[in-house]
C-alpha cells in the first residue's frame, strides 16, 4: 500500500481540530491557520499526482474495519471527488483566514470545529464503503449543528435545529435503501453496488430514498426551506461552508449513487427531475428578486444554481435515448463545474456581506448604499464576484452554466429556453443588489463611516477571485481531470440493469 | 462441585453482599466504608465473570443454570455498568441522606438478581432472579421515605409489577401445562417435537402460555402497551435509582427474552414475532412522540427507554441470530449510554437541588464544559447520528429487521428516530446555545469526573471501533 494521502487529509484536519479545542483560546487561530494550510499542501498531489487517463478509483486505501457486518475503511478518488476534496481543503484556507479577528467568542471551538467538519467532508467525498460515506455524511451535521447554534444570529436555534433534522430525516431513507442493498448484494462497497442487478421496483425505491437524503442536501425545490434560514443564521463562514461544500454533498451524492446504482429509475424519473430543477431555476430566481436582506439573497440564488446542476445531471436521460453519449457528458461535467465554480462564488459572496456586517451589523439591503465611495476596493471585489455570480463569461459560473445550457439545446428548445432565463434572472437579483447596496450616493451616516477592506480581508477575497478567473478562463483544469471518468460513468449509466 | 463452581461470581457476590449488609449496621451514616466495599465486591465479581468469558457452555443444576458465552459477556457488561451506576451514585445518596448502606445493599442484591436472570435456563430460576431483582428495585425507589412522590412511585411500581409477575407465572405454568417441563431446553426439545407427539390442544396451550410470558417481559423491559410505569417510576424515584432501573435492568430483561422466547419457545418465533413486531411499532412510535412533550428530562429519559426498546425489539423480531447478537449489541450500548446521560444529571444535583426540568441543563456547556460534552455525546448516540455508537446499534438492528422481511418496521423506526432527533437536540441546545440561568458552579468529585469522560469517551470510541462488543455479541449467538 503507498502512502495514505486520504487518510492524511481526512484525520489531520479532524485530529488537529480536537487539539485546538483542547488547548483553549490562546493558540487556536495560529494551530487553525497552519491546520489548514498543511491540509491543503496534503491534499495537493491528489491532484498533481492523479492519473487522468484512467476512471478507476485512485489513491485507493482498504482496511477491513468490521468485518461481522462486512464493512471495510474504503477510500479512493475519481475524477468527479478529487476536485471536490480540492475545493474543501482550499475554502478552509479561506475560512480560517475570515474568522481571524472576528470571532471573539470561544475561537478555539469555533475553529477546531470547522477544522473536524472540513475533515468530515472530505470523508464524504473519499469514502467508497456505503456505510463509511454514511458515518460521514452524518457526522457533518454535528459540527455545523454547533456552529449555527453557537454563533448564528438571533434565530439561530430554530434555524439551527431545522437544519438538522431535514437533512437528519432525508438521510435516514438512504440508511434504509444501502441496508437493504447489502441484504440483496452481501456488500457495503460503492463499486459492488453500482454493478448490483435490480429489478424496476427496487431501483424505483431506492432511487426515492437517495432522492430524499440528496433533494434535501443539495436543496432541490420544494424541500429547500432549511437553506435561507439556515444560511441567514449561520456565521459568516459557516454560510460558506454551507454553499460551498456541504450542498455539494448532495450533488455528489446524485453522481456516486443515484445515477450508478438505479440508472433505470433515474431514466424512468427524469421527467420530474428536470421538472422541478426548472422550477428551482426560474421560480427561485424570481424569490430571489423580491429579498431584502442579502443574505437570504443568496441563498436563493445558490439553490437556483443548484437547480442548474441537477438539470445537468438529469438531462443526461434524454441524451442517452437519442444516443447522443458526447452531449451526456457534456451536461454532467457542465453540473460538476458548476459545483466547483459555485463553491468558490458563493463562498465569496457570503464573505463579502460578511465583510460589510463585520462593520454595520446589518444584512439588509435597505441599510447599505454608495458603499463604492468608502469601500473602493471591496466594491471592486463585490461587483467581481456578483458578475460572477450571475454568469458573466470569463469567470467560472459562465462555463458550468453554458455546458448545461449547451445540453439542453441538444433535447429540447424548452428546457434550454426555462434554463436559460437564469442567466437574465441571475444577473436581475445580483446585480439589483449591486446597485442598490454598492452604487449610487452614500445612503447613511454608517455607510460613510465605512472602512475599506483590511489586507487580511483582501487576500481572502483575492484568493477566492483567482480560482473564479482560472476556471472562468482554463475550465480545462477542472475538466481534464473528469474526462476519464465521466465517459466511465455515462457509459454506465446507458446500459440498462435488467 | 460443579454445579457450583459455575455459579461461583453469584455465590460470591451474595456473600459479600451479606457481609456488606452487617458492616453497615456498624459504619457512620456519614461513612463511605459500604460505598467502597461494594466497590470492591463488585470488582471482584467482575474479574471472575470476566474469567468464565470464552469458556464452553456449562450447564449446572440439573440444567437451570447455564454459563455459555451469552451469559459471561452480559454479565460482565451488567456488572461494569453497576460499578458505573455505584460511582455516580455516591455522592448524590450522601447528600440526600438516604440510608446509604441500604442503598448499596440493595443495589448488590439486584446485581446478583440480574445474574441469575442472564444464567437462568430453567423457568423457576428465571423467576427467582427476576423477583430478586424487583424486590430490590421496589425498595429502592422507596428509600427516599419522606418523599412523597417517591412513595407513590414505588407504590405504582410494586402494584404493577406484582401484576406482571403474576402474569408471567401464570404463563410459566401453562408452558408447563402443555410441555410438562420448567426446564428451557427440554421444553424446546418438546415444543419441536423431539419426545412426545404434540397434539394441537398441547401447541395452543402453549401458545396461550406464551401471551402471558411476552406481558410479562414487556412489563420488565417497558415496551408499549405495557410502558405505564416507566414514566411515573423515572419521574418519582430519587435519580440514582432511575439511573440503575434504566440502565443494567435492560440488559437482564434482554437477557431473560434471551432465554426464554428463543432459548425455550424458538418454535413458536411465528407467534411471538408478530406480538413483539406490534410491540416494537408502537414503542418506537409512542415512546418518540410523547418525549417530546416532557419539559421534566427523567420523564423525558423514560420515554426515550420505550422508545429503545421498541428498537431492541426490532434486531429480535426477525428471529436470526444476526438480529439476536444485534438487539445484544443494542442493550448493551443503550445501558451505557444512558449510564452516562444519567450520570451527568446526578453530577449536577447537589444538596437541596434536583435537577430534573429541561431547564436545569441551560448553560451547561459555559458551567462545565466537560460535562455538557458528555451529555451530549449520549444524546447524539441516543439519536442514533454516527460516529456515536448509537448509529450503530441503530444500523446492526435495523439490519436484522430488513434481513427478515420488516422492511415497513425498519422504515417506521427510521422516521421515528428522526423525531426522536429533536428531542436530543434540545438538550444539546440548552447546554451549548442557552445561557445558564443557575450559575452555581458544577464541580462533581473527581474519580466522578474522570468516570464521566470515560464514559462519555467510550460512547465515541465504541462507534469508531464497535467491533470490540460486536465480536461478543456475535460469538454469544454463533
Amino acid at each position: 500500500m503507498s502512502f495514505p494521502i486520504l487518510s492524511l487529509t481526512i484525520w489531520l484536519p479532524i485530529l488537529a481540530g480536537f487539539l485546538i479545542i483542547a488547548l483553549g483560546d490562546g493558540p487556536a487561530r495560529k494551530l487553525a491557520a497552519a491546520t489548514s494550510i498543511l491540509t491543503l499542501l496534503v491534499s495537493l498531489p491528489l491532484y498533481f499526482g492523479f492519473d487522468p487517463t484512467t476512471a478507476a478509483m485512485q489513491f485507493t486505501e482498504s482496511v477491513a474495519w468490521l468485518p461481522g457486518f462486512n464493512i471495510n475503511y474504503d477510500l479512493g478518488v475519481d475524477g468527479i471527488s478529487m476536485p471536490l476534496i480540492i475545493l474543501t481543503t482550499i475554502i478552509n484556507v479561506i475560512v480560517v483566514i475570515s474568522a481571524w479577528e472576528v470571532i471573539k467568542d470561544r475561537p478555539a471551538m469555533y475553529l477546531g470545529s470547522f477544522s473536524i467538519m472540513t475533515g468530515l467532508m472530505i470523508g464524504v467525498f473519499s469514502a467508497l464503503d456505503a456505510i463509511l460515506f454514511y458515518i460521514f455524511f452524518e457526522a457533518t451535521l454535528i459540527p455545523m449543528f454547533l456552529i449555527i447554534g453557537i454563533w448564528g444570529g438571533p434565530r439561530r436555534v430554530y434555524a439551527t435545529v431545522k437544519f438538522f433534522l431535514y437533512t437528519f430525516l432525508g438521510s435516514v431513507f438512504m440508511l434504509i435503501a444501502l441496508i437493504y442493498m447489502y441484504k440483496q448484494g452481501g456488500s457495503f462497497s460503492i463499486l459492488s453496488m453500482h454493478e448490483l442487478a435490480l429489478n424496476k421496483d427496487q431501483q424505483f425505491w431506492i432511487f426515492l430514498a437517495f432522492l430524499a437524503a440528496f433533494a434535501v442536501k443539495i436543496p432541490m425545490w420544494p424541500v429547500h426551506t432549511w437553506l435561507p434560514d439556515a444560511h441567514v443564521e449561520a456565521p459568516t463562514a459557516g454560510s460558506a461552508v454551507l454553499a460551498a461544500i456541504m450542498l455539494k454533498m448532495g450533488g455528489y451524492g446524485f453522481l456516486r449513487f443515484s445515477l450508478p446504482v438505479t440508472p433505470d429509475a433515474s431514466s424512468f424519473m427524469d421527467t420530474f427531475m428536470i421538472a422541478i430543477s426548472l422550477i428551482a431555476v426560474v421560480y427561485i430566481g424570481f424569490v430571489a428578486l423580491a429579498q431584502r436582506d442579502m443574505k437570504k439573497l443568496i441563498a436563493y440564488s445558490s439553490i437556483s444554481h443548484m437547480g442548474f446542476v441537477t438539470l445537468g445531471i438529469f438531462i443526461a436521460f434524454r441524451l442517452i435515448a437519442k444516443g447522443d453519449d458526447a452531449g451526456v457528458a457534456l451536461g454532467l461535467e457542465g453540473a460538476i463545474v458548476q459545483m466547483i465554480s459555485h463553491g468558490f462564488i458563493s463562498a465569496a459572496m457570503f464573505l463579502c456581506v460578511g465583510v460589510m456586517y463585520d462593520r454595520i451589523h446589518s444584512r439588509e439591503i435597505a441599510d447599505y448604499g454608495g458603499v463604492i465611495n468608502t469601500m473602493p476596493i471591496f466594491a471592486a471585489f463585490m461587483v467581481f464576484f456578483a458578475m460572477a455570480n450571475a454568469g458573466l463569461p470569463g469567470t467560472s459560473g459562465f462555463v458550468g452554466e453554458f455546458m448545461v445550457i449547451l445540453a439542453s439545446f441538444k433535447t429540447n428548445f424548452w428546457i434550454a429556453f426555462l434554463a436559460a432565463s437564469t442567466l437574465i434572472l441571475g444577473a436581475a437579483y445580483t446585480l439589483w443588489m449591486v446597485k442598490r447596496v454598492i452604487m449610487g450616493p452614500i445612503g447613511n451616516d454608517k455607510v460613510a463611516a465605512l472602512t475599506d477592506i483590511n489586507p487580511r480581508e483582501f487576500w481572502m477575497l483575492a484568493i477566492l477571485a483567482i480560482f473564479v478567473l482560472l476556471i472562468g478562463v482554463w475550465p480545462n483544469v477542472i475538466g481534464s481531470v473528469m474526462h476519464a471518468s465521466i465517459e466511465n460513468l455515462v457509459q454506465h449509466i446507458s446500459t440498462p440493469k435488467y | 462441585m460443579d454445579n457450583l463452581q459455575i455459579a461461583t461470581p453469584e455465590i460470591f457476590l451474595l456473600a459479600a453482599t451479606c457481609a456488606v449488609l452487617v458492616v453497615g449496621l456498624f459504619t457512620k451514616a456519614t461513612s463511605n466504608t459500604v460505598y467502597w466495599l461494594s466497590q470492591l465486591t463488585l470488582v471482584i465479581t467482575l474479574m471472575m465473570s470476566i474469567s468464565q468469558l470464552g469458556s464452553d457452555t456449562m450447564t449446572g443444576f440439573s440444567g437451570a443454570y447455564t454459563v455459555d458465552s451469552l451469559s459471561a459477556s452480559l454479565k460482565t457488561w451488567l456488572l461494569v455498568v453497576a460499578i458505573g451506576i455505584f460511582l455516580y451514585s455516591r455522592d448524590y445518596v450522601g447528600a440526600r441522606k438516604i440510608q446509604r448502606s441500604e442503598y448499596f445493599v440493595l443495589g448488590l442484591f439486584a446485581v446478583s438478581g440480574m445474574m441469575i436472570m442472564v444464567s437462568a435456563t430453567h423457568m423457576l430460576t428465571v423467576y427467582l432472579g427476576l423477583e430478586l431483582l424487583a424486590l430490590s428495585q421496589y425498595a429502592m425507589v422507596a428509600l427516599h421515605r419522606d418523599n412523597g412522590r417517591a412513595a407513590e412511585a414505588a407504590m405504582k411500581y410494586f402494584v404493577l409489577g406484582a401484576l406482571a409477575s403474576g402474569m408471567l407465572l401464570y404463563g410459566m405454568s401453562m408452558i408447563y401445562g402443555a410441555s410438562g417441563s420448567l426446564d428451557l431446553n427440554v421444553i424446546s426439545d418438546i415444543l419441536a417435537g423431539n419426545g412426545d407427539v404434540m397434539s394441537t390442544e398441547r401447541t395452543i396451550g402453549a401458545r396461550f402460555g406464551l401471551t402471558f410470558l411476552i406481558v410479562g417481559i414487556a412489563f420488565k423491559l417497558g415496551a408499549v402497551p405495557f410502558h405505564m410505569w416507566v414514566p411515573d417510576v423515572y419521574e418519582g424515584a430519587p435519580t440514582s435509582v432511575t439511573m440503575f432501573i434504566s440502565t443494567a435492568p435492560k440488559i437482564a430483561a434482554f437477557a431473560m427474552l434471551i432465554r426464554l422466547l428463543v432459548g425455550g419457545l424458538e418454535t413458536l418465533n411465528a407467534d411471538w414475532q408478530q406480538m413483539l413486531a406490534i410491540m416494537a411499532a408502537l414503542s418506537v412510535v409512542v415512546g418518540n412522540l410523547i418525549a417530546i412533550a416532557q419539559t421534566n428530562i427523567k420523564r423525558m429519559l423514560a420515554y426515550s427507554t420505550i422508545s429503545h426498546v421498541g428498537f431492541l425489539l426490532l434486531g429480535i423480531v426477525g428471529a436470526t441470530n444476526d438480529g439476536y447478537s444485534a438487539a445484544m449489541f443494542y442493550a448493551i450500548t443503550y445501558a451505557f449510554t444512558t449510564l452516562a446521560a444519567f450520570g451527568v444529571l446526578l453530577a449536577i444535583s447537589r444538596e437541596g437541588f434536583e435537577a430534573e426540568e429541561l431547564s436545569d441543563l441551560a448553560g451547561l456547556g459555559k458551567r462545565n464544559t466537560l460535562l455538557a460534552t458528555v451529555m451530549m455525546l449520549a444524546m447524539i448516540s441516543l439519536a442514533g447520528v454516527p460516529p456515536a455508537v448509537g448509529f450503530y446499534a441503530k444500523l446492526s438492528v435495523l439490519q436484522a429487521a430488513v434481513n427478515a422481511g420488516f422492511t415497513w418496521l425498519a422504515i417506521l423506526a427510521v422516521i421515528m428516530s428522526v423525531i426522536g432527533a429533536f428531542y436530543y437536540l434540545r438538550i444539546i441546545k440548552l447546554m451549548f446555545f442557552d445561557d445558564p440561568v443557575d450559575t452555581t458552579d458544577v464541580r462533581p468529585a473527581g474519580d466522578v469526573t474522570a468516570g464521566l469522560a470515560v464514559n462519555g469517551f467510550a460512547v465515541i470510541a465504541l462507534g469508531i471501533a464497535p467491533g470490540f462488543i460486536m465480536g461478543a455479541c456475535i460469538a454469544a449467538f454463533a
